[in-house]
């Protein structure tokens, strides 16, 4: 067994929450290089050139990419030799939340669904813990905002729809979705399971990096044919009209039930942001 | 890319008379902040007979909830948030005098037959730049509803704020001709 306090955790979750919020990927800004260069509007340039900046004054100056801090979603995965010591792991990520949103001057919003009265502290964070072998502790904070959430949908298909089928609702999708998530976006996108786990899978699959490629080859070729469509719709970034409306599709995918084609798209807006750290 | 128009607030009919889609405008003076919740409050004062918490004619309301303003600087990141949940109560507020609104994304028929019948525009400010759009914010004051948050309504003054037009007074939609421009079969 190996122990870890919680506090340490408070800790982690504290930085990564504001590390998350300032500092945007590398692969991210990797990602609108890309964009610039085959992008044919000059508006759309102009816009992008503009995140680029947006990032580099976050960064610089500490303050967040993006107003909208969004809810903490935590992904934790613990080994099975771990033992969590001094006090409650689910009340120290809340901590880390909570003191994370407030010293990094980060906006709460987190409010009841029908009164809208805020939590004041951004808590409750999204919890998603697993556990797996080993004696290591990952731990990763993704805020996510409102507005890409807002567009994103689970949808249970019928099998015959196949991938054909799968393929239309997502870019109708993205299409009806339009300007409101911030694109140039993401496309996370969770097939099979069951209803729940197709969104966990498509929130996942968000977290892998920008210009990595699916090690399915079937998937990698999927995404690259949804992406190509999406980028056919003419969106682009804010979208003002251009080539980039998405940066990247990404799919995770598992076995589902024979009655069933479960399948979710998680909408991710240019502000992606994730960060990792590995006890 | 072409020269960016400077306005000044309060926007007067000549200011949006002039204004087309695709049109970039620094914006000078004053910008009113309200999202979600003080919509709602504004439009059950208007429904309700009362008068609003500051004069709206003319003025420009800025769909934004604000991170708080770290020491030391004058405001948090500050970009738009998406419009269409203003769209059930933007209408009676461009009916009240309202002559332009800042957010992201498309807005609904009604609020674009208000616009075109009041003469008020809606612009687009880059979505997810609040780094870089609160460097253009040079005070920030609380006018009403200071209970709400980050979604108080502030009273910002700006200095060349960089907005789009998205919808003019004549009926046009950025959104709409940008993506046929774009489309490809």
């Amino acid at each position: 067994m190996r122990e870890i306090e919680v506090r340490r955790i408070t800790e982690k979750v504290k930085e990564l929450c504001i590390e998350a919020n300032t500092d945007l990927g590398e692969d991210v800004l990797q990602a609108f290089d890309r964009a610039i260069e085959k992008e044919e509007s000059p508006l759309a340039i102009e816009i992008l050139k503009e995140l680029k900046e947006n990032a580099r004054i976050a960064k610089e100056e500490r303050v967040p990419i993006c107003q909208d801090t969004g809810v903490a979603v935590i992904f934790l995965e613990v080994g099975q030799e771990v033992h969590f010591v001094g006090g409650d792991l689910k009340e120290a990520l809340f901590e880390g939340v909570r003191r994370g949103y407030r010293e990094g001057y980060l906006r709460k919003s987190m409010c009841h669904p029908f009164s809208r009265a805020n939590t004041g502290d951004n808590t409750p964070p999204i919890l998603h813990m697993e556990i797996v072998p080993g004696d290591r502790v990952r731990l990763i904070v993704a805020p996510k905002g409102g507005g890409s959430e807002n567009m994103s949908r689970v949808v249970m298909l019928s099998p015959s729809d196949g991938m054909e089928g799968i393929k239309r609702y997502v870019v109708q999708r993205v299409k009806e979705s339009g300007s409101n998530p911030c694109p140039p976006t993401i496309i996370g996108m969770g097939i099979g399971g069951n209803f729940e786990q197709a969104a966990i899978l498509a929130k996942k699959s968000l977290l892998r990096p920008l210009g990595s490629r699916n090690p399915d080859p079937d998937l990698d070729r999927l995404e690259s044919e949804i992406l190509e469509e999406i980028n056919r719709l003419g969106i682009g970034p804010q979208g003002l009209g251009g080539r980039t409306t998405s940066l990247a599709v990404h799919i995770l995918m598992m076995p589902c039930h024979i009655a069933s084609l479960p399948l979710a798209v998680n909408i991710q807006c240019h502000a992606h942001r994730h960060k990792e750290v590995i006890l | 890319m072409p020269e960016s128009i400077r306005l000044k607030t309060p926007l007067r009919d000549e200011d949006v008379e002039r204004l087309r889609i695709g049109d970039r405008v620094l914006i000078n003076g004053i910008l009113y902040t309200g999202r979600d919740a003080a919509h709602k409050r504004l439009f059950d004062l208007i429904q309700g007979g009362k008068d609003l918490p500051f004069d709206i004619r003319g003025q420009i309301i800025y769909y934004v909830g604000p991170s708080p303003a770290p020491p030391g600087k004058v405001f948090g990141s500050a970009g738009p948030t998406t419009s269409y949940r203003m769209d059930v109560y933007s209408p009676a507020l461009i009916e009240k005098g309202l002559k332009g609104m800042i957010g992201k994304g498309m807005r609904s028929d009604l609020v674009k037959e208000a616009m075109k019948k009041y003469k008020a525009v809606y612009f687009a400010a880059t979505g997810g730049a609040g780094a870089l759009l609160a460097k253009r914010i040079k005070r920030a004051e609380i006018v009403a509803y200071e209970d709400l948050g980050p979604e108080a309504i502030r009273r910002l003054e700006v200095e060349d704020f960089p907005v789009i037009v998205i919808n003019d007074i004549y009926g046009n939609d950025l959104y709409i001709e940008g993506e046929k421009k774009y489309k490809r079969p």
